[in-house]
């Protein structure tokens, strides 16, 4: 997934540093516009990542059924590409704008500050649980027992030599934030073929341990096993498990790059690569050590053991540089956000600030273990502000309300917003929260109250200011 | 240079499935594909650099 932030690390400047730089305030020109093969391989790479490794086990503690796994993820990791490509990359296309400066022009200064900080903090859970996972892969380095591996039921640190893993991991990570996006931009580029054939060698290796090339049967759950996650629920997690990136408009800061909008199915490498495939081949890593070792799935095993049991120390480095690819640019980008909140800080200060949040956040394997509760989460929240912009983009006219409010009162703080943002989400996680509503189930319900309050808001304050007026 | 760096790749590349598929086969032991993608996964990083350029 991404549920990932590797490329959209220069989206969250609210710093003047680089203003200018990436046309982060204006719109991309012609002369920078790029053809479909420039978004191929980046979306292949953003999706194939250490979240990978722990959503596909997740999927099977949870007793999904094979025909959610292989009809389910195909069906909800189409609807995303679809997503992608007939709203979010027409709205890009045609503004040629950042998420960030598009909000600006409809919220005000102000309020993208409060977004980018919600951004900041989440990515920094993300970012946790990357780290997380990539402690998994240090464990089988050392003699076996002498870091304990959190299982899928762990929400707290299992021990000193587990936090110390996670403390030099995150460490690491925050140095190279510090240093530059530049280098694990470049790493993540250079890992992403070599980390898919990891995970089909994960797979190959693991159906020949089982001596069965019956995948539907080996995804197939033994009989008893409670159902946690319907079909549908497999649907609505795949689709909206980047919800903060297609109906949220993240990637406008991305597709703002592309010549036409058919740069939009350029997501589907990382769907159907990055998520479909790795999410399969890593569930079943996880069926191989229930059914060979007898494990409780609902506990679950690490991915480091379960990768070196299976492709030895190259499995390892994969987890690793996945975790860390996934991980660095957001440490990177979560110090802009905080550094935009509080302008006197250093922009070194801010990393190091976001760099401690993520390590706190990965010595508590409770995000990376809820991943697929966290994952819909993080879409409820972040994907109602793409809501905004699509009214804002396709219906503003049509409907009598302004267009680029802010902009053109000069406010930096558009209350219409922030109501028409927190109102859903707020009912959203009281769901969640109260009523056990699944978490992915919550992103769309959650953009289309948005969507349709803002309008609601919007209408009432301009009916207001025109009665003013006369 | 980088005709042998995409060689390379592309032989690293193939190290690092290939044997796993051998495996899957009951073509070839299990340590001996753990040996191939680790080595593989060396001159991959290695050769890479050269071979993919990063826009």
């Amino acid at each position: 997934m991404n549920a990932t932030a590797s490329l959209h690390a220069t989206d969250t400047d609210t710093s003047t540093s680089r203003a200018g730089s990436e046309f982060e305030r204006e719109r991309v020109p012609d002369s920078e516009l790029k053809g479909p093969s420039a978004f191929w391989g980046m979306y292949a790479g953003e999706h194939t990542a250490g979240t990978e490794f722990m959503i596909g086990p997740l999927f099977v503690a949870w007793g999904a059924s094979a025909a959610g796994l292989i009809f389910g993820l195909l069906l909800g990791n189409l609807l995303a590409v679809l997503t992608w490509r007939y709203l979010t990359a027409v709205i890009a296309c045609d503004e040629r704008l950042t998420l960030y400066y598009k909000m600006e022009k409809i919220a005000g200064r102000n309020l993208v500050a409060i977004y980018n900080l919600a951004n900041g903090l989440l990515f920094c859970f993300l970012a946790g649980s990357m780290i997380t996972v990539s402690a998994t892969a240090v464990g089988p380095l050392f003699p076996a027992g002498m870091i304990e591996m959190p299982t899928f039921d762990s929400t707290l640190p299992t021990g000193p030599a587990w936090i110390a893993s996670c403390i030099v991991i995150g460490a690491a990570m925050t140095l190279v934030a510090l240093k530059g996006y530049g280098v694990v931009a470049q790493m993540g580029h250079y890992a992403a073929p070599w980390m898919f054939l990891v995970f089909l060698a994960c797979a190959c290796v693991t159906l020949g341990k089982l001596h069965s090339l019956d995948v539907w049967q080996l995804l197939t759950p033994p009989p008893g096993t409670e159902q946690k996650i319907s079909f549908l629920g497999i649907v609505f997690f795949s689709w909206f498990c980047n919800a903060a990136m297609h109906i949220g408009m993240a990637d406008l800061s991305v597709l703002r790059f592309a010549r036409k909008p058919t740069a939009g199915w350029a997501s589907a490498s990382g769907m159907f690569l990055g998520h479909y495939v790795a999410w399969i081949c890593a569930a079943l890593l996880l069926v191989y050590w229930v059914r060979a070792h007898g494990i409780d799935p609902t506990k679950g095993k690490d991915p480091g053991t379960m990768v070196d049991d299976a492709v030895g120390w190259a499995g390892l480095i994969c987890v690793i540089i996945a975790g860390w690819t996934t991980a660095n640019p957001t440490i990177y980008r979560a110090g802009l956000a905080f550094q935009g909140m509080l302008p006197g800080i250093s922009r070194t200060t801010a990393t190091l600030m976001a760099g401690a949040l993520c390590i706190a956040a990965g010595i508590f394997p409770a995000f990376a273990m809820n991943l697929l509760s966290f994952v819909g989460l993080y879409g409820t929240v972040l994907a109602p502000v793409g809501a905004i912009i699509v009214v804002d983009h396709f219906l503003a006219d049509r409907l009598g309300i302004p267009r680029d409010p802010a902009e053109h009162t000069g406010s930096t703080f558009n209350v219409n917003v922030l109501l028409a943002w927190l109102i859903p989400v707020a009912v959203a996680l009281y769901c969640y929260r109260v009523h056990n509503v699944f978490a992915s189930y919550l992103p769309l319900p959650s953009a289309l109250a948005c969507g349709f309050l803002y309008y609601l808001l919007s209408k009432m304050s301009s009916g207001r200011a025109a009665a003013a007026r006369t | 240079m980088r005709t042998i760096a995409t060689c390379l790749g592309l032989a690293a590349l193939a190290g690092t499935i290939v044997p796993a598929v051998l495996f899957m086969l009951h073509a070839v032991p299990l340590d001996a594909v753990k040996s191939i993608m680790l080595l593989s996964t060396i001159v991959w990083f290695a050769v890479a650099p050269f071979w993919m350029k990063v826009t």
